[in-house]
């Protein structure tokens, strides 16, 4: 399996807030994506699954085009999303909201299946099954949101911003998830302001600034890169 | 007391109708945020195609009365959701990128061309629903003497709400349709087709309003064009009254607001009935602006 974004470009009205996006994700990688607020990292992603569509460029999953492909039809492709600030579905049971992530799955049995690995990877989902998912706590709605795309038994996850507003100790669990599910041979593709952390956790980093790619390499080498460390790491730690 | 009690059962028969049409509106909202102003008319287009199938097409006297309104109902509940359907694609759908009130002139602009599409097919006069359909008998319950009619048209009612409430709350498709009015974008990721879950949601609506437009034809016995305007505002009023986009709410609205009417009519004054149901709204939208049933769970940021 391969991701390729060629040239990506995207306009919210008249502007362009994408100016030809270039990226690669091969199979078993956790690639970061790191920058500034407005560098267009969510829209990249949004772009990927389908939410907005491109004003140029292409993107291939494969040999399969998903710039001409209806969002419903990406994740059935393959390409699950976990969206920024979670997006549960507030007013339906934790339960139901796992059941959506496999929607277009009609194979009964093969859909219990993946929900009991869910409730193995996050037992916290399993006690809170009948619970509202809007009564849940930010760490567990995140939870949630992760356990809800990997219903989908998709290819490729896409994680936009995971560890937003959450406590730092849960931070670190939700990465340790992350990883955790790479090593079972999921490929990732995680967007984060929390650059040290994805850092540590990714192959390789993509920096963005203003809808451009500026800088492309492993992620060890991203952690060592002056310019890195000053603009996203805090200076030298 | 047996006033009281007929009154109630007249309530509850009225109200299962509001509670029909105004399902129609707040599944709309749910999915859109937009209140389909063309929902009273083609509730009203429900109340002529049945009318047309009893006389006409003559279904009743072919097949016999308990057959012929299984017919009936399921004639006009397909008839008008495939209306409704279409209404979706060719007044809503175009206007779904364009700004909230565009979509609002349009929904104005279908309710006058179905009412007058109505009026030009039928003419404006008032028509009468053929007598006999029914069985003109009345059934003891608890001494009470209720027309079959009305026990009908509250068991129609009854059961359709149940169905519809099944559908919502236990299928697959359902809970779809309940995703899709929380959040559009998130329900694509999961990969559900929005379009056609809206569109089915504008199968169900109008289907469930076009019987109540024929439970209309057969409780009152006539029918107008201009009927699909006040049965409109009283289910749309019912629906905010539950809580408006919620499906319990819608019920539990049309139901009150029935009853309410009906008792008001008959020992307020039957000129107050509607007063009296207006009233009722704004007395529970002061206490309780999200409706009765509005806005259960708050969503956590």
């Amino acid at each position: 399996m391969i991701l390729k974004v060629e040239d990506l470009r995207v306009k919210y009205g008249q502007v362009e807030v994408l100016h030809g996006i270039n990226l690669t994700i091969r199979e078993g990688e956790i690639v970061a994506i790191l920058g500034a607020n407005g560098a267009g990292k969510s829209t990249t992603l949004m772009a990927i699954s389908g939410l907005v569509k491109p004003s140029a460029g292409r993107i291939f999953l494969d040999d399969f085009p998903l710039h001409e492909a209806p969002a419903h039809e990406i994740v059935n492709r393959g390409v699950a999303q976990v969206p920024e600030g979670r997006r549960v579905f507030g007013t339906l049971t934790v339960a139901e909201n796992l059941r959506l992530g496999a929607f277009s799955n009609r194979n009964q049995e093969q859909v219990e299946q993946i929900e009991a690995r869910i409730y193995e990877l996050f037992p916290v989902l399993k006690q809170r099954r009948d619970q509202l998912a809007g009564t849940l706590s930010g760490g567990e709605q995140q939870m949630l949101a992760i356990g809800r795309a990997l219903m989908a038994g998709p290819k490729i996850l896409l994680l936009d911003e995971p560890s937003l507003g959450l406590a730092p100790i849960l931070v670190k669990t939700i990465f340790r998830t992350i990883q955790h599910i790479n090593e079972s041979g999921m490929t990732i593709v995680l967007v984060e302001q929390n650059a040290r952390a994805a850092l540590k956790l990714a192959h390789r980093g993509y920096v963005f600034e203003v809808g451009r790619v500026v800088l492309e390499n492993s992620a060890e080498k991203l952690l060592a890169d002056p310019n890195v460390q000053n603009a996203y790491l805090g200076g030298v730690a | 007391m047996e006033e009281f009690f007929q009154q109630l059962t007249n309530g509850l028969a009225v109200g299962g109708i509001y509670a029909l049409i105004a399902l129609g509106y707040t599944m709309v909202y749910g999915v859109l945020k937009l209140i389909n102003f063309a929902h009273g008319d083609l509730f009203a287009l429900g109340a002529y195609l049945g009318l047309t199938l009893l006389t006409s097409l003559g279904l009743n006297s072919r097949v016999g009365p308990l057959a012929g309104l299984a017919l009936l109902v399921v004639f006009v509940t397909g008839l008008v959701a495939l209306a409704g359907a279409l209404l979706e694609r060719a007044a809503y759908r175009p206007l779904r990128q364009s700004p909230r009130l565009s979509a609002v002139v349009s929904a104005l602009g279908a309710s006058i061309f179905i009412q007058n599409t109505i009026m030009l097919i039928y003419g404006s006069k008032i028509h009468v629903y053929p007598k006999g359909i029914l069985p003109a008998v009345a059934v003891n319950i608890f001494g009470l003497q209720v027309p079959l009619v009305r026990i009908l048209v509250f068991v129609v009612s009854l059961l359709l709400m149940a169905a519809l409430f099944a559908f919502i709350q236990k299928t697959r498709l359902g809970t779809a349709i309940r995703a899709v009015a929380i959040d559009q974008d998130a329900a694509r990721l999961m990969g559900i087709n929005v379009d056609q879950v809206i569109m089915i949601v504008f199968l169900i609506g109008p289907g469930l309003g076009g019987v109540a437009g024929l439970l209309v034809g057969l409780y009152y016995g006539q029918v107008n064009f201009t009927m699909g305007w006040i049965y409109g505002l009283k289910a749309f009023t019912a629906a905010i009254l539950g809580g408006i986009g919620n499906i319990p709410g819608a019920m539990l609205g049309g139901l009150i607001l029935g009853v309410i009417e009906a008792l008001g009519a008959a020992y307020v004054s039957v000129a107050w009935k509607d007063a009296i149901a207006f009233l009722v709204l704004i007395v529970i939208l002061i206490a309780r602006p999200k409706g009765l049933l509005g806005e259960r769970v708050a969503d956590k940021i």
